[in-house]
């Protein structure tokens, strides 16, 4: 058990490790955005004084070091600090739209990853045959798309034309009841699922084929076995691993990479708030949000990784 | 006259080939093969690689591995045609009626299930025993079979068991649901000759006991003078000889049953030590990195010109990491390398390009040692251009005169690895070593991938090779048979430690420390009752202690 305990330890010490060298770059990269917050408060009109009073007491004068070091000790303390632009904290305004985020990425989520794995799973049984010719020429056309064009295709079939969903998200509110919630984001999510869907599939079914060239599905085979059983219970639990690092990379891509689809569908996720942001050159929300995603995509490949190392009968039961 | 278990007829087994740079084409490997097999007799099928045993042994579970298909003719089980039942009647006599054992029990388990899941599972899939009357029965084959702790070891997980744990919970595996047929495709070849007698004798003694039926496939006629009833001798998919392993084995009428029985007739008499050693290794202790044991203690051994040291010793006896520690790709942490009077650096990147040149080795595998992509002229004319500088038509005389020297002639030089037998790419790595005319050749298990009359070839040409080049050889290997042919002086290795040293003649005779006396004892010898002689003897010896 000393083992696992080991590896486990190593792998969240290296996970924030990685979210501060992270923090640094994203505290580098705002000061490097063109713009001046100032500015874009108080319009092109505004006279120096006026310009040189507001930088001031927004204290975007101080050294970069002193900032970073303040804005570090704000996160490791819970807060995020204040918008510019509005003079609230951010905390509140990003959580709301973080929770709005994780509400449309879930739903994706629970729709494509069995999806994507029952799609790989019939791809492997039907190897080389129509279905699974079928199964990937339709999956990689879908990820092919920029997912914008897919959003304004469904929205205008499914939304405008058929009128089956509302087409964008501008009625979602959070405290309406699940169904009319879910009306709002039904388009989002399709989109989400298009896009997501061919990579999982293609790593299931990779993972799978590799794997059932093993000597032991061979004796599976010869035990009798049906096909699916074979694969159910003999193939599927060795490729676990891959598996698991592909669903967690594309959780992570629907959490983070939603940026676009938030946009096209008018939904008031954290995406479209750091859209928002980076306009107004609103610096501390950007920097906020850049953390958010940081940690959320290292957080859910920290899972992966603890997946894959559970779910090796070496590591888990060492000689 | 009793009915037969199973009969086989006029049995054809054709497979899709892949030629390198031709287009795919299918062929006939096995060519119309008859046999019979009563309740509980065991029949030997024996011959080289490529004759068609493993295939027609899968043939009596109605499979086929990779593109192999059967064309034609007749599988009875039981009383019917498995090649004309359908699916779900074949899947009810795999792993039910008739059942596999494999070569690599260690590749056959899925690593990520319990054994005694997967040792149990045919039986409960097939309704033969519900999972407590499975689980027991499985106990009780882990007793018969002689497992370590069998009450618990169902609850490992294959890694956590011996290679030759491992061969038996496979046996249990086929025995558990009580079979008709099991097929054993070289269960004991890819183990120690220890282990090898263990495994064989709880092999044999199930057998007996439960009175199945088998096949018994293997490249080795002294094991299966210990198991089988009758042998039947296959070549190139057609069967040579069949008849009783007596007959088979003390009296066999085909010219190619005799080249079998009577193979390594090679006799080498060992040489006297001339000159002052090529090599000497003075009290090597070595470890593998970020690991907290020596996997060598106090190595101390001679080799001299022209000369052939054997280091025997089971997998895992250190073996392979000596050579390492001379080729100095792993640098000892205690003790001297000498070679031709000078000192070696220990590690690989300050020897000299005249060190490198000097010492040279040859691999088990000769397939994965040779770049796929490069001809055999590329590919033996490297270390010409190498060491030696030359180019152009000087490099491809000596390539040719190597080739020469290999027995292959000058129209190998434009192939591919591909398109050569085991035997061939063995003979290309031999010529490569020799390219830059070493003084010394490490040969790692060069014959224990080859069938044994392409491995006696392979012998004979390096002791000529050695004559001719006076070249010394460091000769790895685990097989005895080998070591007797052609070594000049043996070390015995066992857990990283030098268990006996000397001259051949000295190191083969009594009186014999208990490890080389086990060492020796176990080399199956083709003689009928040898399995029994020796268990026996030890039986006896054991009580006396």
């Amino acid at each position: 058990m000393g083992l696992l305990a080991k590896l486990l330890a190593q792998r969240i010490a290296l996970g924030l490790l990685l979210l501060f060298l992270i923090s640094i770059f994203i505290f580098a990269g705002t000061l490097l955005l063109p713009g001046d917050v100032a500015q874009q408060i108080l319009g092109q009109t505004a006279t120096p004084e006026a310009l040189a009073n507001l930088r001031a007491k927004l204290g975007v004068n101080e050294p970069p070091i002193d900032r970073y070091l303040t804005w570090l000790g704000g996160l490791l303390t819970g807060d995020l600090g204040t918008a510019l632009t509005s003079g609230q904290n951010i905390n509140e305004a990003l959580f709301r739209r973080l929770a709005n985020t994780f509400f449309l990425a879930f739903w994706a989520a629970i729709i494509a990853v069995p999806l994507a794995i029952f799609l790989g799973l019939l791809a492997v049984r039907f190897r080389d045959r129509w279905p699974d010719k079928l199964i990937s020429a339709s999956t990689l056309s879908t990820i092919s798309m920029p997912e914008f064009v897919i959003g304004y295709i469904l929205m205008f079939i499914l939304g405008v034309k058929l009128r089956w969903f509302s087409p964008t998200a501008v009625g979602y509110r959070p405290d309406a009841d699940l169904l009319s919630r879910l009306d709002s984001i039904a388009i989002p999510i399709m989109v989400l699922t298009l896009v997501v869907l061919a990579h999982m599939m293609r790593m299931t079914r990779a993972a799978i084929l590799n794997v059932m060239q093993s000597a032991y599905i061979e004796t599976a085979e010869l035990k009798g076995l049906s096909t699916f059983t074979v694969i159910r219970k003999h193939a599927f639990p060795n490729a676990i691993s891959p598996v698991v690092n592909v669903v967690m990379l594309n959780l992570a891509y629907l959490v983070v990479g939603v940026v676009v689809v938030e946009v096209v569908f008018v939904y008031p996720g954290l995406g479209q708030y750091l859209v928002d942001h980076v306009t107004k050159r609103d610096i501390p929300v950007v920097q906020a949000c850049g953390i958010i995603f940081a940690t959320i995509y290292i957080g859910l490949n920290l899972v992966a990784d603890l997946i894959s190392i559970l779910t090796n009968p070496r590591l888990r039961h060492p000689k | 006259m009793t009915e037969s278990l199973v009969r086989v007829r006029n049995l054809k087994i054709g497979a899709t080939v892949y030629p390198p740079g031709g287009k795919p084409h299918d062929v006939e490997i096995v060519h119309g093969v008859d046999f019979d097999v009563r309740q509980g007799q065991v029949l030997g099928l024996i011959g080289e690689s490529g004759a068609g045993k493993s295939t027609i042994g899968l043939a009596t579970l109605a499979y086929g591995r990779g593109g192999v298909k059967i064309i034609d003719g007749e599988v009875w089980v039981n009383g019917r045609n498995i090649l004309s039942t359908d699916l779900s009647d074949i899947r009810k006599l795999r792993g039910g009626e008739v059942t596999y054992v494999s070569q690599s029990a260690a590749a056959s388990f899925n690593p990520a299930k319990q054994i005694m899941e997967q040792v149990i599972e045919t039986s409960v899939q097939h309704g033969i025993y519900s999972k407590s009357q499975a689980e027991s029965r499985a106990i009780d084959l882990f007793h018969q079979l002689s497992l370590p702790s069998p009450d618990t070891i169902g609850k490992r997980y294959p890694h956590q068991v011996s290679g030759g744990q491992l061969q038996r919970c496979m046996t249990a595996l086929a025995l558990c649901p009580e079979p008709n047929l099991v097929v054993f495709d070289e269960p004991t070849t890819a183990l120690d000759v220890t282990t090898q007698i263990d495994v064989l004798a709880a092999i044999k003694r199930a057998i007996n006991e439960i009175g199945v039926a088998a096949l018994y496939i293997t490249h080795d006629l002294a094991v299966v003078a210990q198991v089988a009833d009758d042998i039947m001798v296959l070549k190139m998919g057609e069967m040579i000889e069949h008849g009783t392993t007596d007959q088979i084995i003390n009296s066999p009428k085909e010219e190619y049953t005799r080249a079998l029985v009577s193979v390594r007739s090679i006799d080498h008499p060992e040489k006297h030590p001339k000159g002052s050693p090529v090599l000497t290794c003075s009290n090597i202790t070595a470890r593998y990195r970020g690991t907290t044991f020596d996997v060598l203690h106090n190595v101390s051994l001679e080799i001299y010109p022209s000369q052939t040291l054997a280091v025997v010793g089971e997998s895992g006896s250190g073996k392979s990491t000596l050579a390492r520690t001379i080729t100095g790709l792993l640098p000892p942490r205690d003790g001297k390398i000498m070679f031709d009077q000078r000192e070696l650096s220990p590690d690989l990147p300050s020897r000299t390009l005249e060190d490198l040149r000097e010492i040279q080795m040859i691999y088990q595998m000769a397939d994965v040692a040779m770049n796929p992509r490069q001809t055999v002229g590329t590919i033996i004319g490297r270390p010409i251009e190498f060491y030696f500088q030359l180019r152009g038509k000087e490099k491809r005389q000596r390539v040719i005169e190597l080739l020469d020297e290999i027995e292959m002639g000058k129209e190998f030089i434009g192939r591919y690895p591909a398109e050569l037998s085991g035997g061939q790419k063995q003979r290309v790595c031999i010529a490569r070593a020799l390219a830059a005319k070493p003084k010394l050749i490490i040969c790692d298990e060069v014959t224990s991938a080859l069938d044994p009359l392409v491995a006696d070839g392979i012998l004979k040409l390096l002791l000529n090779l050695q004559s001719l080049e006076n070249v010394a050889y460091l000769f790895i290997t685990h097989d005895l048979a080998t070591v007797k042919a052609i070594a000049d002086s043996i070390v015995v290795m066992f857990e990283g430690k030098v268990q006996r040293y000397g001259r051949k003649s000295k190191v083969l005779s009594p009186p014999f420390d208990d490890y080389t006396d086990l060492l020796l004892s176990s080399v199956p010898e083709m003689r009928l009752g040898w399995l029994e002689n020796v268990l026996a003897t030890r039986k006896m010896e054991s009580a006396g202690n």
